[in-house]
């Protein structure tokens, strides 16, 4: 049908983002019936693949114990990115809270950490994390510690683990907005 | 019967004119200014509908996002500035925003996996295959779209097709008669004639109009010539101004008569599929070929694969150990008429031919660029990375330092390990982990 020529992500993403935008609603209906991605999908760009993150970034896009997503999973996921002046343009102040607000650009980060989706960051799951970024570059005591200063850092109701709340307060000042947002050019 | 008699006499008439007006001035390298005219209305009819096209739908020439030019703002500072802080710096749960910026950048745009399907097209050409975006316009556009198609398939196809197949029997027997002859330059002169004329009909059979600019650095005899890949048609362009000993596996097939056939008029390298997979025998047979001055250059691909002609992929370092003069060629088809690049996970070999053959034409344009050899501070990668851009330049193509191999092998998990090791280096910077709070 309208999908037989896709063999690419990019050109899935062209279409989704040529739809969206230009708000094809019969297209985006036919790609919600019929796309699904698997992981292998995901794994096959490069860039992706060699990314230290590239599993969890994986991870983030397929719901709970699911091998593939649908478009409308995909977008919820990607639509985390959105620049925060893109909510400019539609102004539903009695909508639910945009994906791509502060608050959930950082709970999306959160998630990255809480492998185990239990609402809190405990040493473990640091260290986890840590040892993805840094690969085989820095021995178990020194990750070790790191990962102890950084919870000593965030931790304020003393569980020795970092809940979202302590997690937000750590980031106040970090620009979220320009380091979590894609912006398209068009 | 009348029936047989007139088919005999139509295919008759066929043959004649196609031999007269096609074959016989191929040989003599002369051209009766057919395809010229064919090209100009060619032309023509592509600029209008071009036009109806924009007016029949501006809001979607508006939204258009043109494949080149990136649809998202990348950012392509270096992790260290990405991370925005300077070495030795400690670890920050905000780290994973940058990593996960660039994942997301990888999948909404991936400059790699693009380059293994064909380039989509600023406006349509007529042709249902690169019909993507395009919706229906207007009646006129229809029908000039069926009048295509009737022409493309019932006309231009048959032609095609005969042509091709005289082409290349033509060079079956041509060689194999030229290769009965005594070494001499009577053979060598002879051999040169049958390829060019034969390579001009395969031309013929593709409707190909190729621009060669700069003749004046063709490459040499002794020397090794370089060019980006995209699709087999490359070598017929190439072959069609100069000859070249090709190198390559030794195939099955139609294939491998017409290697077989070419190797008796010339010499040219073919290997078993077990040689291939010794590098250092490889390197010395192409070392010896080009030390004798009298041979003729070789021809390599040094991306391996055919890449969709966006873009310049990796160049493997094997063809620029040998030593020797490289001369660049860089090769740029004209994508509006016809789609050269060969998908080989989509289409066999069959397959893509007749999509060339019912293209409007082929054309293209071939820079030859001046000569290069390696440098005494240069090693291998270094000289093919420089003779990569200055293919990429010329051609306008991107130039990515990805490997074309990428279209069927995963990535190397080195280069993971390399980012891991940029980031560890960023914390552990100073030498000493910073644990107590700031």
């Amino acid at each position: 049908m309208v999908l037989s020529g896709l063999n690419s992500l990019l050109t899935f993403n062209q279409y989704v983002l040529n739809a969206y935008y230009g708000q094809d609603m019969a297209l985006l209906k036919a790609l919600e019936e019929l796309h699904r991605l698997s992981r292998e999908d995901f794994q096959r760009i490069p860039e992706l693949a060699i990314n230290p993150l590239g599993d969890r970034i994986i991870n983030a896009f397929f719901p709970e114990g699911e091998d593939q997503v649908n478009f409308r999973g995909f977008m919820r996921t990607l639509a985390h990115f959105r620049p925060i002046e893109d909510n400019e343009k539609s102004k539903d102040v009695n909508g639910p809270e945009p994906l791509n607000s502060r608050s959930n650009k950082l709970h999306f980060a959160f998630r990255l950490y809480d492998l185990d989706k239990d609402d809190k960051i405990s040493r473990d799951e640091l260290l986890q994390v840590l040892r993805m970024m840094v690969g085989v570059n820095i021995s178990d005591e020194q990750l070790g510690s790191i990962a102890d200063r950084t919870i000593q850092e965030a931790d304020q109701d003393g569980d020795s683990a970092i809940s979202f709340t302590e997690f937000v307060k750590v980031l106040e000042k970090v620009d979220v907005e320009q380091k979590m947002s894609i912006r398209f050019l068009h | 019967m009348e029936g047989t008699e007139l088919a005999v006499q139509v295919v008759g008439t066929w043959l004649a004119l196609v031999l007269s007006l096609i074959l016989l001035p191929s040989a003599f390298g002369v051209s009766l200014g057919i395809s010229e005219v064919y090209m100009k209305i060619l032309v023509k009819t592509l600029e209008w509908a071009t036009l109806r096209i924009e007016k029949g739908s501006p809001k979607e020439s508006a939204l258009k996002i043109s494949a080149s030019g990136g649809i998202i703002q990348r950012d392509e500072s270096p992790m260290e500035k990405g991370i925005s802080g300077h070495r030795g710096r400690d670890f920050e749960l905000s780290d994973v925003f940058y990593f996960s910026k660039k994942g997301f950048e990888a999948i909404v745009e991936d400059e790699v996996t693009q380059r293994f399907s064909s380039e989509e097209l600023v406006s349509w050409n007529l042709l249902t295959r690169t019909n993507t975006n395009f919706h229906y316009i207007s009646p006129r556009l229809t029908m000039v779209w069926v009048l295509g198609v009737l022409v493309r398939y019932c006309f231009l196809l048959p032609l095609r097709i005969t042509l091709a197949f005289f082409g290349i029997s033509l060079l079956v027997i041509g060689t194999t008669m030229v290769g009965q002859l005594p070494n001499s330059s009577i053979k060598n002169w002879l051999s040169e004639l049958v390829h060019l004329t034969c390579c001009r009909i395969c031309v013929r059979a593709l409707s190909g109009t190729i621009h060669y600019h700069n003749k004046q650095y063709r490459p040499q005899k002794g020397g090794i010539c370089v060019a980006n890949h995209t699709s087999p048609i490359d070598v017929l362009i190439l072959t069609t101004d100069g000859c070249y000993a090709m190198v390559g596996q030794v195939h099955g097939g139609l294939m491998g008569v017409i290697q077989r056939a070419m190797v008796k008029a010339c010499p040219h390298v073919w290997f078993e599929r077990s040689e291939m997979k010794d590098r250092h025998l490889v390197t010395e047979r192409l070392r010896e070929h080009i030390a004798d001055k009298k041979k003729l250059p070789i021809l390599i691909f040094p991306e391996g694969t055919c890449i969709n002609n966006t873009s310049v992929m990796m160049f493997k370092k094997g063809s620029f150990e040998i030593g020797g003069t490289i001369y660049p060629v860089a090769i740029k088809y004209n994508p509006q008429f016809g789609d050269a690049f060969w998908n080989s996970s989509k289409y066999n070999m069959v397959n893509y031919l007749l999509r060339m053959m019912t293209s409007w034409a082929i054309v293209c344009d071939v820079w030859y660029l001046p000569p290069m050899t390696r440098e005494e501070n240069e090693d291998a990668v270094q000289f093919a990375n420089r003779v990569k851009s200055a293919i990429a330049v010329q051609g306008g193509l991107t130039e990515l330092p990805w490997d074309g191999g990428l279209k069927r092998a995963k990535v190397k998990e080195t280069f993971k390990e390399e980012q891991q090791k940029n980031y560890s280096k960023m914390l552990v910077g100073n030498g000493s982990i910073n644990t107590e709070s700031s």
